[in-house]
């Protein structure tokens, strides 16, 4: 004889996804015109953040790259997995510091080229332990 | 093909990220609350710091030879991690995170392709976008990936920190040279019965025959030989829920006094009912262990651990609490200074399949309860909301004496960049 089985299924909330709730109340009357309309929300993140996994933040002291709108206090944004061309500006670590500079790379060495009339170039040489370690895509500033 | 990728000394490697100026300098990571040393940079290891060894001990070495000592940060290791896992899948789907620094991989269908050549652009990858450096092992099995990234970590100016075991002749090599002792998933008890029948190494293993090995090493010796073998028998595991949760702790003062201990416990198991809640699941049984300082010789010296079986599965924390406390004072004894008392739970199932108890069932307000403690405590901040059992004062203070920030999961943290 076949017998009955009777079998419960527990609904496993274990990967609740939350969606928007994108429609207005229709007993009110019309529905909103702008329903058909809804899109995403900025997102800062998004804008600022092209490759998450090579990201990372730094927050910045001094005033070598004053000129250039960098000021003491701002966030820096460093993408890790671009590469040192075209002049870029990068965090690196010159002896013992993080500092931010433009970055130079010439035949005979690397250059390290501030944003401040009354500074000078620094040249890098061997003797200088020399990383350069991200380059900056963004600055964050807080303005009040 | 599958690959093991880990982190070269994870953990001082992360804190080398974030302080360059401690490259190519003895660096020690310290265990939670500052215990003993659970990570070495290489040149910690050539001055003879093992794995495991008391802070405290060889504090006169470390002055001695300038080595930096670092609290562990599992918020910012974490977090590498986390990055590191993300990069490897760029490469391949198949993706098993096998522990924070360590991860299998599979590559199907790439037969055409150089997995060597793959290799060395993974590490490149993880290398520039993190700046951790790791070793891959490549091989047609997991256990032979695992030898594959001994030999690379072993010799990184002849392989880069990639090598593969892809031929007939690599794979005798590469198994000659392993040591029993070393080969995955071979304890200290089973290598000395090996040894003990004159096998010493991974090859001399793989010439045993199958059926002395499958009565005298069960079939999980088989399943290793088999994959030792070339054949691979070990299949990407799936995450699952924990087998076991445990919350464990050294006091930062010695503690006699069994209120205070009953407090401990307590708040113990409330931490792993929280984690048995956030993975949706109940446990079956819980351990309770108590002991003193092994290290303090002229103290009189006491440990016990008693295994509770609870009624019905739970994941309340008033019901582990109470059961966590009754174990714990089968096992109390007074006069003893005690520096250490953890709660395990054990018989993991998920929340789903709970089975319902025919006569005693746990007090169905408690999932509501538990809930809401839940999200209270997640808006106002952890732990603010605790069992009366629990000191409302007391925050776990664990001793971190050289922590340093996290400098990727919290704004004020970040690194400082001189302009």
């Amino acid at each position: 004889m076949k017998s009955e089985v009777l079998e419960f299924f527990i609904p496993d909330d274990s990967n609740i996804i939350e969606i928007p709730l994108a429609s207005s109340s229709i007993s009110a009357g019309f529905p909103s015109p702008a329903d058909d309309f809804q899109e995403d929300k900025i997102s800062l993140d998004k804008y600022v953040v092209k490759n998450k996994d090579a990201t990372f933040y730094a927050s910045l002291k001094g005033t070598s790259m004053i000129d250039t709108g960098f000021d003491e206090g701002d966030i820096l944004v460093i993408d890790r997995s671009l590469e040192p061309t075209d002049n870029k500006i990068a965090v690196c670590f010159v002896d013992g510091d993080f500092t931010v500079k433009r970055v130079k790379v010439t035949t005979d060495g690397a250059w390290l080229l501030p944003y401040n009339k009354d500074l000078k170039p620094i040249k890098i040489t061997e003797e200088n332990t020399f990383i350069i370690w991200g380059i900056v895509t963004y600055i964050v500033k807080k303005v009040i | 093909m599958f690959a093991l990728v880990d982190g070269n000394n994870f953990y001082a490697s992360c804190e080398r990220v974030f302080n360059p100026a401690l490259n190519n300098k003895p660096l020690v990571v310290l265990s939670n609350n500052d215990g003993c040393v659970i990570a070495r940079s290489n040149e910690a290891k050539l001055l003879g710091i093992p794995m495991g060894a008391p802070a405290f001990e060889y504090q006169k070495l470390f002055d001695q030879n300038n080595v930096v000592v670092k609290s562990s940060n599992y918020a910012l290791y974490g977090d590498m991690s986390n990055r590191m896992v993300n990069i490897l899948r760029q490469f391949t789907p198949d993706l098993e995170v096998y522990s924070i620094d360590e991860s299998f991989l599979q590559f199907k269908g790439f037969e055409l392709f150089d997995l060597n050549k793959i290799g060395l652009e993974m590490r490149g990858r993880i290398l520039k976008w993190i700046g951790i450096p790791v070793s891959i092992g490549l091989a047609e099995t997991k256990a032979l990936a695992k030898i594959a990234n001994k030999i690379a970590k072993k010799f990184p100016e002849h392989t880069n920190s990639v090598y593969s075991i892809d031929t007939e002749e690599k794979r005798i090599k590469a198994l000659n040279w392993t040591e029993i002792s070393d080969v995955w998933g071979i304890g200290r008890r089973i290598s000395k019965k090996l040894q003990a029948i004159g096998v010493h190494n991974a090859y001399q293993f793989t010439q045993l025959p199958d059926e002395f090995v499958r009565t005298q090493f069960s079939v999980v010796g088989l399943r290793l030989k088999n994959e030792l073998e070339g054949k691979s028998v070990l299949q990407l595991e799936e995450i699952q829920p924990k087998k076991n949760i445990a919350t464990t702790r050294s006091f930062d003062k010695m503690i006699s006094d069994l209120s205070e201990l009953k407090e401990r416990v307590s708040t113990y198991s409330s931490m792993c009912a929280e984690k048995l809640r956030r993975q949706n699941s109940h446990c079956n049984h819980l351990m309770v262990f108590i002991h003193t300082n092994p290290f303090r010789e002229d103290l009189p010296q006491y440990s016990r651990n008693i295994i509770v079986k609870l009624p019905y599965p739970s994941n309340s924390s008033i019901t582990l609490s109470q059961y966590a406390t009754k174990g714990l004072e089968a096992i109390f004894k007074e006069g003893f200074a005690y520096k250490k008392a953890g709660v395990i739970v054990g018989g993991i199932t998920p929340s789903k399949d709970y089975q319902i108890n025919l006569f005693t069932n746990e007090n169905p307000n408690h999932k509501e309860l538990m809930a809401t403690i839940d999200r209270l405590n997640k808006k106002i901040g952890s732990k603010k909301l605790k069992l009366a059992s629990q000191d409302p004062v007391r925050t776990w203070k664990m001793r971190r004496e050289k922590l340093s920030p996290n400098y990727t999961t919290d704004i004020n943290d970040v690194i400082k960049v001189k302009a």
